[in-house]
């Protein structure tokens, strides 16, 4: 029972998360020109997982968190991704950038994490 | 040389649901063997992104634009997405915030910087082992 809890929010959330990336945030920012942008796909999902799981904090029945917060939270953030864009970043010429992004995952990341766990408090 | 087609959404969000659940479900099994406790370091969600990031780095450097354009999603988006987590990361370090012990605030600092310093390292190890030959 509790695999098949964390297969299902994890086979919901990772699919998600690849829509938010290349489909969602990828139209949003399709306006201005060529220049190496930010990876805001992947800081999109990292800080709305971290918000909810921050929320999760506040749930007590077992099921629950093992579909939403290890299965779909898990699933819908990534760390791979995060460092793979970073390192791409900063090995192509874009320290700052590579920079930036590390600070607004971490910053902006922490604080939503706080704020969903605030909230249920 | 044949040309790869490139494979329809559908395809693309099944193959990245799959790599969703296995990676999930080795990170889940992972953190079931080493447990977290309370206010220790939660080495299960520190040693599972090390290891994802290492490893796509890996990856990313094998991949070349003959590579199957199921494989990236599968392995990448999917596998490696699904194991590595950032809220587990982040809420991990908002409970050792949270706590009233002072050396808990220590082991949030340690984890939260050490995460990402480890992290990144791996990344850039595994994109130049990737390459070698």
């Amino acid at each position: 029972m509790n695999i098949f809890l964390v297969a299902l929010g994890a086979a919901i959330g990772a699919p998600l998360r690849y829509i938010v990336d290349k489909h969602l945030v990828a139209q949003l920012l399709r306006t201005s020109g060529q220049q190496v942008r930010l990876p805001w796909g992947t800081f999109t999902v990292n800080v709305l997982g971290s918000f909810l799981l921050g929320l999760m904090t506040g749930v007590t029945d077992q099921n629950w968190t093992l579909l939403i917060g290890v299965g779909f939270c898990g699933a819908f953030t990534t760390y791979s991704t995060f460092a793979a864009e970073t390192t791409a970043l900063a090995t192509s010429g874009h320290r700052a950038k590579a920079l930036l992004t590390v600070l607004l995952n971490l910053a902006i990341g922490l604080l939503a994490a706080l704020l969903g766990a605030s909230l249920t408090k | 040389m044949s040309e790869v087609r490139q494979p329809g959404l559908p395809r693309v969000l099944g193959a990245v649901a799959l790599g969703g659940v296995i990676g999930s479900l080795a990170r889940y099994g992972l953190a079931t063997a080493i447990p977290h406790t309370e206010g220790g370091f939660p080495w299960a969600t520190f040693i599972t992104n090390v290891v994802g990031c290492l490893a796509i780095g890996i990856l990313f450097a094998r991949l070349t634009p003959h590579s199957h354009p199921l494989l990236r999603p599968f392995l990448g988006t999917g596998i490696l997405g699904g194991f590595t987590t950032f809220s587990t990361y982040a809420v991990d370090t908002e409970r050792l915030l949270h706590s009233q012990m002072h050396v808990h605030l220590l082991v949030a600092f340690a984890y939260f910087f050490g995460t990402v310093a480890t992290a990144l390292l791996a990344a850039t190890l595994g994109e130049w082992l990737g390459r070698r030959r």
